[in-house]
């Protein structure tokens, strides 16, 4: 199967944030030959890999892919979904997978739909770790059994040959687990034998849809990948790429702008040149891919860290604003006080932070502001043990939340809750705990591929 | 001082995460001029960096883009995503004491 050129059409930067349908309709006119889009990013914390939920709304998933399965059906092209329910856990692709069913049945179409599994066990990782397969990325360290095990779910970013191989196996879409942004647009334009470099280079710049154009919230872009380089062009026609917008999006999220690291190499465009083809197309030639010597596969990982309950008041007084950080010291030492008189602990066996939102909560000592703030709302975020003594704790700060004076004022004064009750349980808190690479044998090694007929292919 | 900012100079200025344990920062600048400016390692270095944000001189990346008149920085998150410390789960308010930088005096 070759071909000269592959037109890949991204919707949109992620499922669920919505698009024109027309933006769609224009992209299988100009004979889009893919439908790809990311369906999820750590971007939005931990949360979602620790609690295996999405952050985006059913009902905002199934409009999206409602346009996407019909203009995949009606074109005959496959529809490729990469980081199912934001983290890619087993969860998200199943609550995906559970939304395009529905819509299939309710539209009457008959697509074949694959799945790729991608999350990991701990024990499954740490034999790589036994045979020295595990090696740290920066700013991270060496990565100890015990912070696996701690881990509430850990997933593995495949690359592009697990839905490669979905493809190959028969299927109309596919919903992949966690994967790179860059491997849901690659798949099917390497399949099909387009080169590297252009290729990989394409996907990076068309991953978040309209980003790379002069107007990211007016739909997706069309990539067309052939022999020498790539187009790419907006969907929207009132719409333009530019050689700068286009060469800008190389600097989004990315620390490192010139090369990107793929689990197959890097992908380096120090020496791509981006040339206007009319006023709203660009042509890129010169990316270059290198094979890397190794294949590997980055993991993500997240644990709980405690329970948290926050609880908010606000000030406007004038007073006491003048002196907001003596304020807020004196805040922080009463709390810490209380919480040993009533409840015996002491501050290592909890934690806080109180924010001054208004004053620095943002950027704290950093902020090169120092004008007095008109009014300040004041945040009190507890992490303990349990959601239980997290409570306690921010009900022992109620009162002070509610009357603290500044020590020269002679009466109490009464701040501003903004909610009753004022505390908000938060449930666990989680944080991200690996940033490491695993050096694998097979670029299909740690994913399960699950082809249309059930059948269960490593 | 001349009382203005990189920000003056410049048509952008925007932080955000680079995965969970980076963040990176853009300075688009209008012209060569501002460009020109910025890009000077005797006015924006690794030190000054190092003393906006607080942390190491070593652990930042300093890239200069002259076809596109742009500076990237990018260092360790010094706060993990997401911890009860971290104000900014996205870094994307992180741009601003690097905006809010004073430009050289440039004399009378």
């Amino acid at each position: 199967m070759t071909r000269d050129s592959v037109r890949i059409l991204v919707p949109t930067g992620m499922l669920g944030g919505g698009f024109p349908p027309e933006t769609v309709a224009r992209g299988l006119d100009l004979g889009a030959d893919v439908i790809a889009v990311d369906g999820g990013s750590t971007d939005s914390g931990p949360y979602y890999l620790g609690s295996g939920t999405a952050k985006t709304a059913a009902a905002a998933v199934a409009r999206d892919l409602r346009v996407l399965l019909r203009a995949a059906a009606a074109a005959g092209i496959p529809l490729i979904v990469g980081s199912c329910g934001t983290s890619g856990t087993d969860s998200g692709v199943d609550w995906v997978a559970g939304i395009t069913r529905d819509v299939l049945a309710e539209e009457g179409l008959a697509l074949r739909v694959a799945t790729v599994y991608s999350e990991q066990r701990a024990a499954d990782l740490e034999e790589y770790l036994d045979r020295g397969r595990v090696h740290p990325l920066p700013p991270a360290g060496d990565l100890d059994p015990a912070t696996l095990e701690s881990c509430r779910h850990i997933v593995a970013m495949m690359g592009h040959e697990p839905i490669e191989a979905a493809l190959a196996g028969g299927a109309d879409v596919v919903l992949a687990g966690r994967a790179t942004d860059t491997a849901v647009a690659a798949a099917y334009p390497l399949m099909v034998g387009m080169p590297a470099g252009p290729t990989w280079h394409a996907a990076k710049i068309v991953e978040c849809g309209g980003q790379c154009t002069t107007n990211p919230r007016a739909g997706g872009v069309l990539a067309t990948v052939d022999a020498t380089g790539f187009t790419v062009e907006p969907l929207d026609p009132a719409v333009a790429c530019t050689p700068t917008s286009v060469a800008a999006h190389m600097l989004y999220e990315t620390a490192n702008p010139f090369a990107m690291r793929e689990p197959a190499g890097t992908i380096m465009v120090a020496g791509a040149t981006y040339r206007a083809l009319d006023d709203r197309r660009v042509r890129v030639e010169g990316s270059r891919f290198e094979p890397a010597a190794q294949y590997t596969v980055k993991l993500e990982g997240a644990r709980i860290t405690g329970y948290e309950t926050m609880s908010f008041t606000a000030i406007r007084d004038p007073h006491i604003l003048g002196q907001i950080t003596t304020w807020a010291a004196l805040l922080r030492k009463m709390i810490t006080e209380w919480v040993a008189q009533t409840l015996g602990l002491e501050p290592g066996e909890y934690a806080f932070d109180i924010r001054l939102y208004g004053h620095d909560a943002v950027l704290g000592d950093l902020d090169p502001e120092t004008r007095p703030p008109r009014e300040v709302g004041v945040m009190l975020l507890v992490n303990a043990a349990d959601q239980r003594t997290a409570t306690a704790i921010a009900k022992i700060a109620n009162p002070l939340m509610l009357h603290l004076p500044t020590p020269d004022m002679d009466h109490l004064p009464s701040l501003a809750f903004a909610t009753s009750p004022a505390e908000t349980e938060r449930g666990a808190a989680y944080e991200f705990v690996l940033n490491h690479a695993v050096d694998v044998d097979s670029p299909t090694a740690l994913f399960r591929i699950h082809l249309p007929e059930q059948s269960d292919v490593r | 001082m001349s009382g203005k900012t990189v920000a003056d100079l410049a048509l952008e200025v925007r932080s955000k995460n680079a995965g969970p344990f980076w963040v990176t920062m853009e300075l688009f600048m209008r012209d060569a001029a501002g460009y020109a400016v910025v890009a000077d390692p005797g006015f924006l270095d690794e030190p000054v960096i190092a003393r906006l944000y607080g942390v190491a001189a070593d652990t930042i990346q300093i890239f200069r883009l002259p076809e596109l008149n742009v500076v990237k920085i990018s260092f360790p998150r010094p706060v993990v995503q997401g911890s009860l410390h971290d104000r900014d789960i996205h870094a994307g308010q992180h741009h601003v004491p690097l905006a809010l930088l004073p430009l050289p005096d440039r004399g009378p």
